[in-house]
This record gives structure tokens, C-alpha cells and sequence, in this order.
């Protein structure tokens, strides 16, 4: 086992960790809005996808290439959008009535 | 380490702060849409990074097709993800999240792929390289090809009924061996041809396990299946060496696994009962046996109208019906109406209404329902002693009593306790049962009127002839 291996294998580790102690303390109300937020994360894979471009350099490879960049962005632009409209809905609203809060 | 490497490792380091914080920031309804904006700004600056560096750097030579490839594969990605997040409808979500499941599993699979396609042959690869890449390939493969089905079936484009035939258990097994045993075959002896059976027998196991999941269990597979994509992201960062894909591909993972447990927990089911399959029946849980029962007392649109005028508190349980036939603005509309005329009115929300946890908040919120009239399921339970009325709409298991009792198949599941109420409504389309397949004791309580109808031409009549009662 090599030190990077060792090194992104801790990084594994403790970004799970982190994930399950930040989303576990989230509220029901927001569970939707959430997943489609941790759904734009990983979208991440886009950077994956620059990588890759610098490395083909045949036919097939530029293929996949354009593959994975077409999927990744579709995932990291809709995801982040639709997060984004479906967060707006739940705005305060100026004009609204507080007689009916308890 | 060139300079910079250092600056791109730094701001990486910067971007999987804002993506934690980001999660973070959507814990409260008034920072969520900030959280949401500063995990975009962190990605943004992730991806220009790897692009400028992949541009300038000695290890990258991106030719000038490489350049087409990937601009043109990133704006047409771009087309689609904006046009999909425009035009979907909010009681669509569960399909678009799956979607971008599958490309995000898919694209994942592909880096591998490429990265493999790349150095086989060149120099000796050792298993720190083939186990992340046949991981990679099998999650992503499972992911890509399971929430295509997943969608498909919330779409309607597949029935949401289980689907299972003849030895559908034993291929289904059988193909999570092939991809396994083409995992064992990639790390004894790397090639391209170990990994094209690794991506076969993912493709066919992802089939194979989503197709006998019912409809309503289904947000639960794509929640999983979000939680799949996350790993295969983070495969993907080690097998191409990058630390900002194994640290936000380990925060999905991990967001996704606990979602999937509270929402499994919600409806008292194990994951691995939803996955074995074969009992959520989907949008038309039993056959309409209106009149079988003879017991229940049923109501008719004038009848409720006079019970909510007369109301002073009045309790919404929406669920999965009213999402089923897009009523969240009939029911908005109900809802304003009541209060209009001094009748308090709250939604009670169960956490696994609607298709997703926290769906039924979306679809409210998007009828303009006021945030502080929908209610999570602890708080309100004490307020339906005090109620006058509780209108249940397209909600079953979620109502059922029976659930208080050991020995039937909801025994021990939260409940909403609508029967405390001092009348009950209940809007639906038949007697059919929800999925868990039960008699929703609910309906035989002597306080019930049932109303049967769909939820929207439901509440439309009743608003209609609210405003003659309230004239």
C-alpha cells in the first residue's frame, strides 16, 4: 500500500463520517430538498470527466469523453437548478398572515 | 508538487468546505437556498480548476479534439440538466433525481473505463488501481442501469407494479456474480474484456433489482441508488487520483445511506425487505371495491362542505394520492378558502407523504401553502384531540390504527393520529388498500364519512360548494 492510497483512503473515511453527522441532524421537511442537493454533489464527477480529456487521444476515447461530460454536466447543472427552483418555494412570503402560528 | 498542483489541491480543499457547508446551511428552510448556492460556487470553482490546470499542466495534453469532446459534451449536458430542472413538475422530482442518478452512476463508470483504456498494457498495474476501477464500473454500471428502470416505473413508462418472472430471483443473483466475478478476473489479470463483463453483469444486475420493487417503495430504491452514485463517484477519485471526487462522492454516499434508513424506518420496512421485493404494489394498490365495505359511512361534497364551515380547527393529511393526482394547489386553495374565514387550518405531514420524506413539503410549498401551517408528525399529533375535523386526503397506511396493534404488517409504524379528531373525512378514490395491503381501520370508524373521488375533482367540488355555504 502506497501513501497516497493511505492518505485517500483517510480521506474516504472521514468524508463519510462527515456526511453522516451533517445530513443526519436534517429535518424531514427538507429530506427532499436535500437528497436532490447531495444529487448535485455528485455531480462532481464532471471534474473527473476534465481529467480524462487531457489523457484520449483516440477515437473511442474522445466518444466516451464527450459521454461522460454530456452525463456529469446534466447532473451537476440540473441538479443544482432544480435544487435551487424547488428551495425557492419555500421562501417566507411578506404578505403572509401569522394569525394561524401557535 | 508544482505550484500550481498546490493552488489546485488548495482550492479543492476550499470546495469540499462549501460542499459540507452547503449541506449544512439546508438543515433550516432560511438558509437552505443560500446552502444550496454556495455548494454550486464550490463546484464551479472545482471544475475551472481541473480545467485550467488539465490545460497547462506536463501529466495532461488535451488535444483538440479532446477540447470538442468535452465542450460539446458539457453544453449539450448543460441543455438537458436546465431543460429537465425547468420543466419538471414538482410531483416529477423522484423521476428527475433518478435521472441524474443514472448519468452521474454512468459517468463515473465511463472515467473508470477511459482511465483503464489509458494504462492497460503500459506498466504493471497493481489492485490499489483494478479494485477501485472494478468498483467504479460495477456501482456506476448498477446505478445507471437501476435508476433508469427506477424512473421509468415513477414515470409510468414501466408498470409500478413488482415485475417478476420465472427464475427472476436466480438471474438476478446470478448476474450480481458475473460483475463480481468479473471484479475477481480485472484484479488476477487486468484487461479491457474483465471490465466490459464487470460493466455487463452491473447493467443486468441494476435491471434486475429495481424491476420487482413496487411503485411505493421505489423513492427508497432512488435514494439508495443516490447513495450508490456517490460511491462510484468516490471509486472514480481513486482511480484517477483526485481528492475533491473521493470526498464528495464519501458526503453522498453517506447522505444517501441515512436518508434511506429514515425513510425505510418511516415506513417500518427493512432496506433489505424493499430490495428482496415483490410487496409495494404501487399507484393502484387494490382492485376499486367501492361498496364492498359495507360498514363505512360515506359522505358527499355538501355534506363536508357544512362540516368544515361549521369547523373552527381543521386538520389536512395529505398523502400519496394527492401527489398521485397532482391536487397540492386544490388542496392550497382549500386551505386558503378556511382560513379566509377564521378556521384554523394545519397540514399534518407525515414524514414518508408523498414519494419522497419531505416531498409533500415541496409540493405545499409550491401550492403557496404558508410554511408554518404544515406540520411535521410529533408536533401535530397532540392537535387532533382538539380538532374539529380532519380531512384526510389520499393518505392510508399512514392513518391506520391498527398500526398501534403487534401482529399485522404496519404493527409499530408512526402513525398520524387522525382517529383522536372529533370527525374524519377521508377523500379516495375506492377501498382499495395502500400497499401495505391492509383494511385501513380508519375508514370503519363510526366518526368517518368517506368521500370517494379523486383528490382533485374532490377538492374542487368541495371549494365550489364552500363558497356557497361561506356567500
Amino acid at each position: 500500500m502506497n501513501a497516497e492510497l493511505l492518505s485517500n483512503l483517510g480521506l474516504f473515511v472521514l468524508a463519510l463520517l462527515v456526511g453522516f453527522e451533517v445530513i443526519s441532524k436534517i429535518p424531514a421537511t427538507l429530506h427532499t430538498p436535500m437528497m436532490s442537493g447531495a444529487n448535485s454533489i455528485h455531480g462532481v464527477i464532471l471534474v473527473g470527466a476534465v481529467l480524462i480529456a487531457g489523457v484520449v487521444d483516440t477515437p473511442a476515447g474522445y466518444i466516451l469523453t464527450l459521454i461522460a461530460a454530456a452525463f456529469a454536466t446534466m447532473n451537476v447543472v440540473g441538479g443544482y437548478v432544480v435544487t435551487d427552483r424547488m428551495l425557492g418555494m419555500f421562501r417566507s412570503r411578506p404578505a403572509r398572515d401569522k394569525g394561524s402560528d401557535s | 508538487m508544482t505550484t500550481f498542483e498546490a493552488i489546485v489541491g488548495l482550492l479543492y480543499l476550499g470546495s469540499a468546505i462549501t460542499f459540507v457547508l452547503g449541506l449544512h446551511m439546508m438543515r433550516a428552510p432560511s438558509t437552505a437556498r443560500t446552502g444550496n448556492l454556495v455548494s454550486a460556487v464550490g463546484m464551479a470553482v472545482a471544475v475551472v480548476a481541473t480545467a485550467a490546470w488539465v490545460a497547462t499542466s506536463d501529466r495532461y495534453h488535451v488535444t483538440a479534439w479532446g477540447w470538442i469532446a468535452l465542450l460539446v459534451g458539457a453544453a449539450l449536458g448543460a441543455a438537458g440538466g436546465v431543460w429537465g430542472a425547468k420543466g419538471v413538475h414538482m410531483t416529477a422530482m423522484p423521476q428527475m433525481v433518478s435521472l441524474f442518478n443514472a448519468v452521474g452512476g454512468g459517468a463515473a463508470a465511463v472515467v473508470a473505463y477511459v482511465e483503464m483504456m489509458r494504462i492497460v498494457g503500459e506498466l504493471e498495474i497493481g489492485a490499489d488501481l483494478t479494485v477501485p476501477v472494478g468498483l467504479d464500473v460495477l456501482i456506476g454500471a448498477v446505478t445507471f442501469s437501476g435508476s433508469l428502470i427506477a424512473a421509468s416505473k415513477l414515470q409510468g413508462w414501466v408498470s409500478g407494479a413488482p415485475i417478476t418472472f420465472p427464475g427472476s430471483r436466480v438471474a438476478s443473483l446470478g448476474s450480481a456474480a458475473v460483475g463480481l466475478a468479473g471484479v475477481v478476473w480485472l484484479v488476477a489479470d487486468p484487461s479491457l474484456w474483465a471490465l466490459i463483463v464487470v460493466a455487463i453483469g452491473g447493467l443486468g444486475f441494476g435491471i434486475l433489482l429495481t424491476l420487482p420493487i413496487g411503485g411505493a417503495d421505489m423513492p427508497v430504491v432512488v435514494s439508495l441508488l443516490n447513495a450508490f452514485t456517490g460511491l462510484a463517484v468516490a471509486m472514480a477519485g481513486f482511480v484517477v487520483g483526485n481528492s475533491i471526487l473521493i470526498i464528495a462522492g464519501a458526503l453522498v454516499g453517506a447522505s444517501g445511506s441515512i436518508l434511506t434508513k429514515l425513510m425505510a424506518d418511516a415506513m417500518n420496512r427493512s432496506i433489505v425487505a424493499i430490495m428482496v421485493g415483490g410487496f409495494g404494489t404501487g399507484d393502484a394498490a387494490g382492485a376499486a371495491e367501492v361498496g364492498a365495505g359495507a360498514e363505512v359511512r360515506r359522505a358527499d361534497v355538501d355534506d363536508v362542505a357544512l362540516l368544515l364551515a361549521y369547523a373552527q380547527k381543521v386538520i389536512i393529511v395529505p398523502g400519496y394520492g394527492l401527489a398521485a393526482a397532482q391536487a397540492q394547489r386544490e388542496a392550497g386553495e382549500l386551505s386558503k378558502a378556511l382560513v379566509a374565514q377564521g378556521i384554523d387550518v394545519l397540514f399534518a405531514i407525515h414524514p414518508v407523504a408523498g414519494r419522497m420524506p419531505g416531498h409533500m413539503n415541496v409540493l405545499l410549498a409550491e401550492a403557496d401553502v404558508p410554511y408554518d401551517q404544515l406540520r411535521e408528525m410529533d408536533d401535530v399529533n397532540p392537535e387532533f384531540e382538539t380538532c374539529d375535523l380532519a380531512l384526510v386526503i389520499g393518505a392510508n397506511d399512514v392513518t391506520n390504527p391498527a398500526a398501534r396493534r403487534n401482529g399485522n404488517p404496519i404493527s409499530g409504524m408512526p402513525i398520524l393520529d387522525v382517529d383522536k379528531a372529533r370527525q374524519i373525512v377521508v377523500i379516495k378514490r375506492s377501498l382499495g388498500h395502500g400497499y401495505a395491503g391492509l383494511d385501513n381501520e380508519l375508514y370503519a370508524n363510526p366518526k368517518t364519512g368517506m368521500l370517494f373521488a379523486d383528490a382533485k375533482k374532490g377538492l374542487s367540488a368541495l371549494i365550489a360548494a364552500l363558497k356557497e355555504y361561506a356567500a
